[in-house]
């Protein structure tokens, strides 16, 4: 019906960016250094010697520390341990994290609020404090290292794991689960997990660089890992020592706290940029050629001919149409999802997403060509915009009067005042209430009916000759709805204004329209008068289906479903 | 309709939230083997007395008694066990599949929630694909694989796999095109008359609800304004409200484009 019904893309390919290999390659490097660097450099690592605090040379490129040994293999030999330890950090964090973030939501309601504020409460206590309290608690020393970090992480993730779950447990999905007596363990590893198997990757990748600098960290106070033990921290903690005499011997630790931890980076943006199927390249197509147009009708109050829209993949959404629609007219669009109706309203209304280009011989509305440059002004002089969703075309946080009289004061040059006036009036020629009053209120405060006809007064502040109502029905209940059509109809006939309705009930075209147009995967398959189709004569043979199979409210007319 | 034959009763239901009344003493019953319709709009509190129905939520005063085993007297075991007797059909077809587990194994977890084995129950899973009308092989296929109305036939076939005393039907319709829409309820309609399901069908769409229905409910504001058979309904409603609605559907004799 809309184009944000156009279904998720089925069995996307994983995008490989540049980024995304570097990290790998990088952190590929790393983990070969842990694992064979240890065989190869211990000696030259560990090994007193006399040759203490040289400079770089050919022997030893990074220089030697105090003792005589070589910076370079120190540095190298210690990725084992930092990776290893950074490793258990996060599982600590991320295994705890997850068991705790997960199991709040298959928890009664009390327990879960309870558990959620108890999270709140943790993550708003600097981690960095923690770290340190739980670390001067356990004393210096590898595990409690370990420990501290992991623990000191573990309200971060289990908040942000109950966030992700959060979302994923909405899914009707994990409800029916329940209902049918899953127990709540196998709904997590089913069902949660799953889902959420991808972000949680995304966040570990990114948070192993940040567990990475805080461990280092807290060797480096002292607090980590002893002699004769060491780690990057570590490591960089004893070249200070020497920062102004020695200063190279930094450069060992340093980089390799770098390189370890850009390489996580990258690959945790890498990896939420493949999983994400909204990022990547956007192709926007080549402009359109409007090879073969001819002057704007002035006749009619809309001129369509021969519309094209096409995605950036060249595929014709809406397939060379033409119509046109007489002032005073009301005409109807009418269409199941994918047919097109929606795309050739935005594209009169020249809203089209960037992602679609339209061609066409003609289109044209009131005498202006839409398909040169047209001034914003004059198209929201001329073309009223009516939306499926009343909810959700106000922004809530805002009050409604503004947002009703913007068009007026942006476009049309009205002070606040005078369009405030404009609006008020209109509000009551829609009958709403007590405008005053209303416009001061947030769009909540409104019901769905009361939105849509505030979107009705403020599209026709302009006093526009063509408004467009992209099922402006759908989302109301039948009474609402039906005064909502007795709205456009009295509009049409008091102002005279013409209008084009899409909508995919046959039942309300049929009631609300002069014409009809049927369209099917972006064709149109009939035309025929309001008349025809209320009374069922039509034509084609797709809109005779669509009309078998819109259910009656009668039984004399029994439906008859064509397989 | 005596109690005898009845699944479900209703009597004197009310639920609360806060200083907030969705249901107000309502009384009713859905008789074995029939199909109750229950239209209201929104607000009217049909979707929170399929929540009380399925065990979402819980009565604040009155009695539900499902299949004879009452809220009020039975033990909270007894309570659960007959709730697992209760299907619900989610509307969203989209949220309603787990998109990383294939058909089979969501039907599997529906036979048998605890092992959810899809090799153990191959021949039950056919067999109901086959009842909604798809093809076999939809067993090891994942959801994005399935239209909107395939994918609400599968929600189909997972209530009805767990051979249920009692199915609730919300709005099953309402996120689908009109041709895939009568395509789901000719099958409703079919399964109904083959397998003798007692169902709650809820929609804001009379005129789908008068394709499926035996009895119908009329809701609004919390209270149930009219009941009783529904062709009877339909021809001649009784309350002010039921005639507003039936005169509100676009097309119906009562329907009026004149100002009122």
């Amino acid at each position: 019906m809309t184009v944000s019904e156009v279904v998720a893309v089925p069995g996307r390919r994983f995008r490989w960016t540049a980024g995304l290999v570097a990290g790998l390659v990088g952190m590929g490097l790393v983990v070969l250094t842990a694992i064979v660097a240890p065989f190869f450099l211990s000696d030259a690592a560990n090994a007193l010697t006399s040759q203490a605090n040289l400079p770089p040379s050919a022997e030893h490129w990074l220089g030697t520390d105090r003792f005589g040994r070589d910076m370079l293999a120190r540095s190298l030999v210690s990725t084992r341990l930092t990776l290893i330890m950074t490793v258990l950090a996060i599982i600590i964090s991320v295994g705890a994290g997850i068991l705790v973030g997960t199991t709040i939501w298959m928890a009664p309601r009390r327990v879960r609020e309870a558990g959620l504020r108890a999270i709140d409460i943790a993550v708003s206590y600097p981690s960095l404090l923690l770290t340190l309290v739980i670390a001067a608690i356990l004393g210096p020393g590898t595990t409690s290292a370990v420990l501290a970090i992991g623990v000191a992480g573990i309200p971060t993730f289990a908040r942000l794991t109950s966030n992700l779950a959060a979302s994923v447990t909405r899914n009707d999905y994990v409800s029916t689960a329940r209902l049918m007596g899953v127990s709540p363990m196998r709904v997590i590893v089913r069902h949660l997990l799953p889902n959420m198997a991808e972000s949680l990757l995304v966040l570990g990748a990114t948070s192993f660089a940040i567990v990475l600098v805080e461990l280092s960290g807290l060797s480096f106070i002292g607090l980590g890992v002893q002699v004769p033990d060491y780690d990057f921290g570590a490591l960089l903690a004893s070249s200070l020592a020497t920062i102004y005499t020695q200063p190279f011997q930094l450069v060992g630790p340093a980089g390799m706290i770098i390189i370890t931890g850009l390489s996580a980076m990258l690959i945790g943006d890498g990896i939420a940029a493949a999983v994400d199927p909204k990022a990547g390249a956007r192709s926007i197509p080549a402009p359109g050629d409007n090879a073969g147009s001819r002057p704007v009708r002035t006749d009619v109050l809309v001129d369509v001919e021969n519309l094209r829209v096409r995605g950036a993949n060249g595929k014709a959404l809406v397939d060379g149409i033409s119509f046109t629609v007489n002032r005073g007219e009301i005409l109807g669009i009418v269409g199941e999802s994918g047919s097109g109706k929606s795309l050739t309203a935005m594209a009169l209304a020249k809203l089209l997403p960037e992602n679609l280009v339209a061609t066409a011989h003609s289109l044209g509305v009131d005498g202006i060509d839409l398909l040169g440059d047209v001034a914003p002004t004059t198209l929201a002089k001329s073309i009223g915009l009516i939306y499926q969703d009343p909810s959700s075309t106000f922004n809530p946080a805002l009050r409604v009067g503004p947002q009703l009289t913007e068009v007026l004061r942006a476009h049309l040059g009205f002070t606040r005042r005078s369009a405030r006036t404009r609006i008020a009036s209109g509000l009551t020629a829609v009958h709403l209430r007590d405008p005053e009053r209303l416009m001061r209120q947030h769009p909540h405060q409104l019901s769905g009916g009361m939105r849509q006809r505030a979107m009705i007064a403020s599209a026709l502040a302009a006093d526009p000759v063509l408004m467009i109502a992209d099922e402006p029905t759908t989302a109301l209940d039948v009474t609402v709805q039906a005064e909502i059509l007795r709205e456009f109809s009295a509009i049409n006939t008091g102002r005279s204004t013409g209008m084009i309705f899409i909508s995919h009930d046959m039942g309300v075209v049929g009631a609300l329209c002069h014409r009809v147009i049927v369209m099917r995967s972006g064709a149109i398959v009939e035309e025929l008068s309001g008349d025809a189709l209320r009374e069922g004569r039509a034509q084609h043979p797709y809109t005779r289906q669509l009309i078998a199979a819109t259910p009656r409210l009668h039984a004399a007319e029994t439906i008859e479903v064509t397989q | 309709m005596n109690d005898a034959t009845a699944m479900v009763e209703v009597r004197d239901l009310t639920v609360r939230f806060g200083a907030f009344t969705a249901l107000d003493s309502l009384t009713t019953t859905i008789g074995r083997g029939r199909t109750v319709g229950l239209v209201g709009e929104s607000g009217s509190g049909k979707s929170t007395l399929a929540k009380v129905l399925v065990g979402l939520v819980r009565a604040s005063s009155g009695d539900v008694v499902i299949g004879g085993t009452s809220d009020q007297t039975a033990s909270r075991a007894q309570r659960t066990a007959a709730r697992r007797r209760v299907q619900m059909i989610p509307q969203d077809p989209y949220s309603s599949l787990d998109p990383r587990r294939t058909i089979g194994q969501t039907l599997a977890e529906a036979a048998d929630p605890r092992r959810a084995s899809v090799a153990k129950h191959a021949d039950e899973i056919v067999h109901w694909l086959e009842s909604v009308r798809l093809p076999p092989d939809s067993i090891a296929r994942y959801p994005h694989e399935f239209s909107g109305g395939q994918r609400q036939r599968i929600a189909i076939a997972r209530a009805l796999i767990t051979k249920p005393d009692f199915v609730i039907a919300d709005e099953i319709t309402s996120a689908l095109d009109v041709s895939v829409q009568a395509e789901v309820l000719s099958l409703i309609a079919g399964l109904r008359e083959q397998l003798g399901l007692t169902m709650l069908f809820i929609s804001h769409d009379l005129a789908v609800v008068r394709d499926v229905s035996d009895d119908l409910v009329v809701m609004r504001a919390g209270t149930i304004v009219e009941q009783g058979l529904a062709a009877s309904i339909y021809d001649e409603p009784q309350h002010p409200y039921t005639r507003l609605l039936l005169d509100s559907v676009p097309g119906s004799p009562g329907f009026s484009l004149a100002a009122k």
